[in-house]
């Protein structure tokens, strides 16, 4: 099993959800975030007091999938979060040990 | 013969009883006028809604997050303390006029005796004027109450409340009342044997609280990564809405001072509506040219610097002259709350003296110009636009100095007892958390 850890614009929430979910992944958690790469911040000014902020808000969808899907989700994310500019985010691939079902104690990828 | 007696004594009688009516045992002989006391009754309300929460308002947006209940709070709490401090003996320091007489100088032309002291004597029968003094005493107390509370946007982010709160009370005592006095306890006060014009409180309130925010700011000292981290408002959205109440609030700060419902009044209303509208473009104007963009924050504390420069010379300018003092405080606020600021280095965290002091002190003296009848100006109280400058100077700087060393010596004597500035994990964590134990807002996580 797979984590994916995908970084994307706040706008690009909805494709990638959309997406996700045609390839059959039935859940996910989302985060708002801050951070940047190469995509520089934005200045704001307060009565004459300059600021540099560096962090942009993005937004962080974690999905975790069997090891077969992996690959075709990573794609799909790609394709709905991507406008070719620079600030479009990465995903991040994580092995996963174990994955638990609280409500009924199932493991494994019966509990994805 | 009896006959003649009663028919006598009768008019003796009626004549008697005629003189108590008319003999002044109250403060003056005048008619109570319902609608005079309709608006004062309005005004005072419309005062108070400046601090609450208006002001409140306006300054807790423009801090961070973590601190924006100790703001409310301290806003809040000047309300309830000047009320006891009014009640007490502010009122009677600042208006009792025992030993007062046209002319002569003595302690009284700079302090009021405690002949009022806890409203000995008012009933709700005595008079100020047109109105009942019950009125008047409550419009000051908002004029007491919102003063020690424009002084905290100096030092907002890192002072005790304690220490806040013990220096209120002393300053209001100390320095408001005082300087209130001089300015309005009537005939005998210093600056009104002077011809001084100050309507609603240029120099009373304005550049008094302006010069103990700027001694605070630079006693307290920086905020913690001020100059390195961006410490920017948390909420213009509440300042906007602040500042709109202040705005509204204002008529009854400018047009109250006529304490009457007539011409005077109408035209405090109109001039403090231009001034403040000419501020707010002329300083939205400057960050436009200067920066390519203007602001939100820009235009309102534009708007402000008009509302304060206004103020002293609401009761005396025309409509043009506004439009001009409006213009010039827009840019002189803006050259202190940018310029001036960066360049001394002090951190006056929400602009207290750049907008209350600098204001203050530009209305106080183009009061001096344009109350001209040959400007605009409803007439000088001086011979001259010259002789009128002196007076209007003369009460400027002994407001500078007064304010200044008394607020050095109070936050000093407050230092000592209390403790002026929370420490570094304080304000680190915020004053909501560290003062408080209370978090402005509690969203789920």
């Amino acid at each position: 099993m797979k984590l994916l850890k995908c970084v994307v614009r706040p706008n690009a929430l909805e494709k990638v959800k959309e997406a996700l979910s045609g390839l059959g992944v039935m859940g996910m958690t989302v985060s708002e975030v801050k951070g940047f790469g190469r995509q520089k911040g934005h200045k704001e000014l307060y009565r004459g007091a300059e600021y540099t902020i560096d962090f942009t808000p993005k937004i962080e969808i974690e999905v975790v999938v069997g090891d077969d899907l992996a690959e075709q989700c990573v794609d799909a994310v790609r394709e709905a979060a991507q406008t070719g500019n620079i600030g479009d985010g990465k995903i991040f691939m994580v092995p996963i040990d174990e994955v638990v079902r609280i409500r009924t104690g199932e493991t494994g990828d019966a509990a994805i | 013969m009896c006959g003649l007696l009663a028919v006598w004594g009768r008019r003796l009688g009626l004549f008697l009883g005629l003189c108590f009516l008319v003999v002044p045992g109250v403060a003056g002989a005048d008619e109570l006028n319902a609608g005079d006391t309709a608006w004062m009754l309005t005004a005072t309300a419309l005062v108070l809604f400046m601090t609450l929460p208006g002001l409140a308002l306006f300054y807790a947006g423009l801090v961070r997050a973590k601190n924006v209940l100790s703001v409310l709070m301290q806003c809040f709490v000047s309300a309830c303390a000047m009320t006891i401090v009014w009640i007490g003996w502010g009122y009677s320091m600042a208006f009792d006029t025992t030993g007062m007489s046209e002319g002569t100088m003595n302690l009284n032309s700079f302090v009021g005796g405690l002949g009022k002291l806890f409203l000995s004597g008012v009933g709700a029968d005595s008079m100020t004027g047109t109105i009942p003094e019950t009125v008047f005493i409550t419009f000051q107390m908002t004029f007491a109450i919102i003063t020690p509370a424009l002084i905290a946007g100096a030092f907002a982010e890192r002072m005790k409340f304690s220490a806040m709160l013990l220096f209120s009370v002393m300053w209001s005592t100390i320095v408001y009342a005082p300087v209130c006095h001089m300015a309005w306890s009537g005939p005998g006060g210093f600056f009104w044997d002077l011809g001084v014009l100050d309507f609603a409180g240029g120099t009373v309130v304005h550049i008094n609280a302006g010069v103990a925010a700027l001694v605070a700011a630079i006693m307290i000292g920086k905020r913690r990564g001020f100059g390195q981290v961006p410490l920017p408002p948390h909420s213009l959205t509440i300042t906007v809405i602040g500042a709109s109440m202040l705005w509204v609030g204002w008529f009854g700060f400018n047009a109250g001072s006529a304490l009457a419902a007539n011409g005077s009044a109408g035209m405090a209303m109109l001039v403090t509506q231009v001034a403040t509208a000419t501020a707010a473009l002329t300083w939205m104007a400057v960050e436009w040219i200067k920066h390519g963009k203007p602001s939100v924050l820009g235009i309102v504390t534009g708007a402000v610097a008009g509302l304060v420069a206004i103020t002293p010379a609401s009761g005396s300018v025309g409509p043009m002259g506004a439009l001009a003092i409006g213009f010039v405080s827009g840019l002189c606020c803006f050259w202190g709350a940018t310029t001036l600021k960066q360049k001394l280095g002090y951190d006056d965290s929400l602009d207290a003296f750049s907008v209350h002091g600098i204001g203050g002190i530009v209305g106080a003296i183009l009061t001096g110009v344009f109350a001209s009848e040959s400007l605009g100006g409803l007439g000088l109280s001086k011979e001259s636009i010259g002789a009128q400058l002196g007076a209007q100077s003369i009460s400027v700087i002994f407001t500078i100095v007064y304010s200044g060393v008394l607020s050095f010596l109070i936050l000093k004597i407050v230092d000592v007892l209390v403790g002026l500035r929370v420490n570094e994990d304080e304000e680190s964590q915020g004053l909501d958390l560290a003062l408080h134990s209370e978090q402005g807002y509690n969203m789920e996580l």
